[in-house]
């Protein structure tokens, strides 16, 4: 046996994919069940490959981004018997990048055989990814990029902090290893007394330099929920929408993600959105039934039916609509705010929001 | 212009002897006449004294404060003014400082945020006082003593024998004189003209049930903040009667020593113009806090701050006041740093401060006070071991069947001073 | 966004089928949809159908902001009556 046999496998890895890296489809794939494959995907060869196969991907699971969305704790508990079946020595969930739900599964997958199995797991995503919240306590997840184009860089750092987990090696800061903080804080000896560091800080803060604290102090971004609407039957109500739905030939050009703007559009003399008139523009998820009803996404029709049942007064002539895909979540937090205050201005009531 | 001279006479080692003197860089101490002058206060049913040195396994539990011996020369002016026969402000004329020697108070339990002393072992690198030459004052009250009466008793004990070492040092030869002169605030504006011009805002926990602290000699509470100059601090103008959590009390040694006194010192006439310290109580109510928040804010004003070090007194409450004080300071465009410590949950994952404001953007952190450690046993205790079941940072069941201990560095002493006296830090993972 | 439409004053509701992202993402009202690529429609219902499961779920919504509440509630569709959100964290 050549010394590269010998080391073939000597890590055994169960990988977790969604549909469109498992290779089995695009959004239109998104509700997939869970499924077993044994052996390797792409990109599960990738990590083989990076490691000098010294780890070995001998079984891979795939399950849809929106069934696991859906069905977290359901999905959770068929990886784990799945898991169980073989004991691996690492699971390893993604890279999920940007995608919201594919982290977001990663995350609780990875977290739940570490905890049920104690078999160490590791994933991969983009510090604004919903997903990173889930877990970062619990599991490392390596920082990338928000696009695919980072799977090289990626994949290797997988593989480091992995072994290193394996070896029960010490594990450095999160800058060095390239992990997201985890949000913990651990004491260490600095290598001046804390009187001095504030003297330090103190001047740099004097001078106008930049300085770093010791404390950031969380965002407790928590609203307090507004005064509810009063008088149903003589509000005025307003649809809005992330869920991309414009008119059809987007007009506007909003993009299909990380969209740089919102729009308004009217609807006071349209009683039904329909495939003909418009379009869903946002990239991301199947836009298949969207574009065939819009109201799937925009209840329009609905709304204009209780509006002339008299359970509220009116229907707001327009809607404000955006792209809720990967967008920055300070650019959200600002079109909310914006579109806020010009349904406020304009007298409405209450807002129902929808969102993909 | 005036001066202190603060003369500092360095201590090798403390015996029991005949006479009390120092020599040779050895303090010998009359046991017996110690003891004598300390039972003079009747509430006190024995004091037993007791040498700790560092590399010692010996353990001292529970700790209530710790002072540095000092005591003025000539004059009559005297150090830990307010308590005896002097009152006058200090913090000029000539003081001696027995440099390596504190004195611990011990003895009973006062309150349970008492705190413990390891000589050696993994304890000891948690506390400066580790590597003092510590004498340990064990007293015991008269029976059925209140806890003020007996908190009080033994702070006062603390002062006489702080003062009495001291004052066996001024007729020692010293090995270093450092001169810090007192400057008037129209002698700063004219010598430090382009300077920034620096206040540090020292909070003293002022909450009674003895969370107390002692400015000349007056509780603190009911105080309004008091303007000091930094040497009056170096004299003992600030004693402290608290019992806030061990890690982060500051003891009566920490004022006499105040580190960010003696950095900004260091800074001063060079890269700043250190103006004054602001002894500033900390009360419960919301209504106290901005009373002395928006008192501190007058004074700063007043003497035209530009910049100011705020440093953290105890922790929960006292939070309130670091933000509101800090919101006070950059509306004002008074540039606000906060020396503070963290109780961040054994796993590090909780907040760490019990308020929060977007105006606290320059933190020092001294460490979260929840890091749990294993204490071996030691050959010696000094005190009572038991006391470490109830102290802050202990539980039932600290100390184990086979003599180790197991608790959160909360109840070591000193071990995330908020004066910013040690080196602990927290850093995110 | 809903939290801050909210943020200005004006109660919103967040249909989406993703209800743990809306509540750690910080919104106060929540209704869940009924999946990911159609939140407010069924293809695999009739026409007819579809339409009163819309407006069920939008009533559901109009419901949840007429009331007053506290925290992040998420709002039941089943029940139409009193007191049929859910609180939620």
């Amino acid at each position: 046996m050549t010394g590269r046999e010998a080391r073939m496998g000597s890590v055994k890895v169960i990988h977790y994919l969604n549909q469109f890296f498992g290779q089995i489809g695009g959004e239109d794939k998104a509700g997939i069940p869970p499924q077993l494959k044994e052996g390797s995907t792409p990109v599960g060869q990738l990590i083989q490959k990076e490691s000098s196969n010294r780890f070995e991907v001998v079984r891979t699971i795939i399950c849809g981004d929106n069934y696991a969305a859906e069905h977290l704790e359901e999905v959770a508990s068929v990886v784990l018997k799945w898991v169980e079946e073989i004991r691996p020595d690492l699971f390893l969930a993604g890279p999920a990048f940007a995608a919201g739900r594919y982290g977001m599964a990663c995350g609780v997958m990875c977290k739940t055989v570490q905890q049920k199995l104690g078999i160490p797991a590791l994933t991969a995503m983009h510090p604004s990814n919903p997903g990173v919240d889930s877990a970062r306590k619990e599991i490392y997840i390596i920082e990338t990029g928000d696009s695919t184009l980072d799977m090289k860089r990626v994949i290797p750092k997988m593989i480091a902090l992995s072994q290193k987990i394996l070896d029960k090696a010490s594990i450095g800061m999160s800058q060095e290893e390239g992990y997201l903080p985890r949000g913990v804080r651990i004491n260490v000896r600095a290598e001046k007394r804390g009187s001095k560091r504030a003297v330090e800080m103190l001047l740099k803060k004097l001078r106008g330099e930049p300085f770093e604290t010791e404390l950031p102090l969380p965002q407790f971004d928590k609203v307090m929920p507004a005064p509810p609407v009063t008088d149903l039957a003589n509000a005025l109500i307003a649809l809005v929408t992330e869920g991309g739905i414009v008119p059809k030939g987007n007009p506007d050009r909003i993009e299909a993600h990380n969209a740089s703007k919102y729009c308004k559009y009217f609807i006071g003399n349209i009683n039904d959105l329909t495939g003909e008139d418009y379009q869903t523009a946002h990239g991301g998820y199947d836009p298949v039934y969207a574009n065939d009803d819009p109201d799937r996404v925009l209840p329009l029709d609905a709304a204009r039916l209780l509006e002339k049942e008299g359970v509220f007064a009116k229907l707001y002539d327009y809607y404000y609509m955006t792209v809720g895909n990967v967008t920055a979540v300070a650019s959200a937090a600002r079109y909310g705010r914006e579109i806020g205050e010009l349904l406020l201005k304009d007298g409405v009531h209450g807002v129902i929001l929808t969102s993909t | 212009m005036n001066e202190l001279l603060l003369r500092r006479v360095r201590v090798h080692d403390v015996v029991f002897g005949e006479k009390t003197e120092i020599s040779d860089h050895v303090l010998r101490m009359n046991q017996e006449e110690v003891v004598r002058y300390l039972l003079e206060d009747r509430r006190l049913k024995s004091v037993e004294i007791k040498i700790a040195r560092p590399g010692e396994k010996k353990r001292i539990i529970p700790v209530k404060d710790v002072l540095e011996p000092r005591a003025k020369l000539g004059g009559t002016l005297t150090t830990f003014p307010g308590f005896f026969d002097s009152a006058e402000p200090v913090g000029t004329g000539i003081t001696y400082v027995l440099d390596g020697v504190a004195v611990v108070t011990c003895g009973k339990l006062v309150n349970f945020q008492e705190g413990l002393i390891d000589m050696s072992g993994p304890g000891a690198e948690f506390s400066l006082f580790s590597k003092k030459l510590n004498v340990v004052l064990v007293m015991e009250p008269k029976e059925n003593l209140g806890k003020h009466e007996h908190e009080e008793a033994v702070r006062v004990a603390g002062i006489k024998a702080a003062s009495y070492l001291g004052l066996a040092g001024t007729m020692a030869a010293c090995d270093e004189e450092i001169s810090f002169p007192i400057a008037t605030l129209v002698e700063l504006e004219d010598s430090y003209r382009g300077l920034p011009k620096v206040i540090y805002v020292d909070m003293v926990i002022a909450q009674g049930l003895l969370h107390d602290n002692y400015i000349y000699g007056i509780n603190a509470q009911g105080s309004l903040p008091v303007l000091l100059s930094p040497t009056e601090l170096m004299d003992g103008a600030i004693v402290s009667g608290n019992c806030a959590a061990p890690c982060h009390k500051n003891t009566t040694y920490h004022q006499q020593n105040n580190p960010i006194v003696e950095d900004l010192l260091a800074e001063h006439g060079k890269t700043l113009s250190f103006l004054a310290v602001i002894a500033m109580p900390v009360c419960t109510s919301l209504l106290d806090k901005e009373r002395i928040c928006t008192q501190v804010l007058k004074l700063a004003k007043f003497l035209g701050a530009q910049g100011a070090i705020v440093s953290e007194d105890g922790g929960g409450n006292p939070e309130a006041d670091l933000m509101m004080l800090a919101r006070l300071f950059e509306k004002e465009d008074i540039k606000t740093v906060l020396v503070t410590d963290e109780y961040a949950g054994r796993d590090g994952a909780s907040q760490g401060l019990a308020d929060v404001t977007p105006e606290a953007d320059a933190i020092v952190t001294n460490g979260n006070g929840n890091q749990y450690v294993i204490l071996p046993p030691m050959e010696e205790t000094i005190g009572h071991l038991e006391a470490i079941d109830v102290i802050t940072g202990g539980h039932t069941g600290s100390l184990r069947p086979d003599g180790w201990i197991e608790m959160e560095i909360a109840g070591i002493m000193g071990s995330t001073v908020e004066v910013g006296s040690e080196n602990l830090k927290t850093i995110a993972v | 966004m809903v939290k801050e439409i909210e943020r200005v004053g004006l109660p919103a509701i967040q249909i989406c089928a993703i209800v743990p992202i809306a509540l750690t993402v910080g919104a106060n009202r929540i209704v869940r949809a009924i999946a990911i690529p159609h939140p407010t429609g069924d293809p695999k219902v009739e026409k007819k159908e579809e339409i009163e499961l819309r407006k069920k779920l939008l009533r559901t919504a109009l419901k949840g902001l007429t009331e007053r509440i506290q925290e992040q509630t998420v709002f039941k569709t089943e029940e139409l009556s009193p007191g049929a959100s859910e609180r939620n964290r």
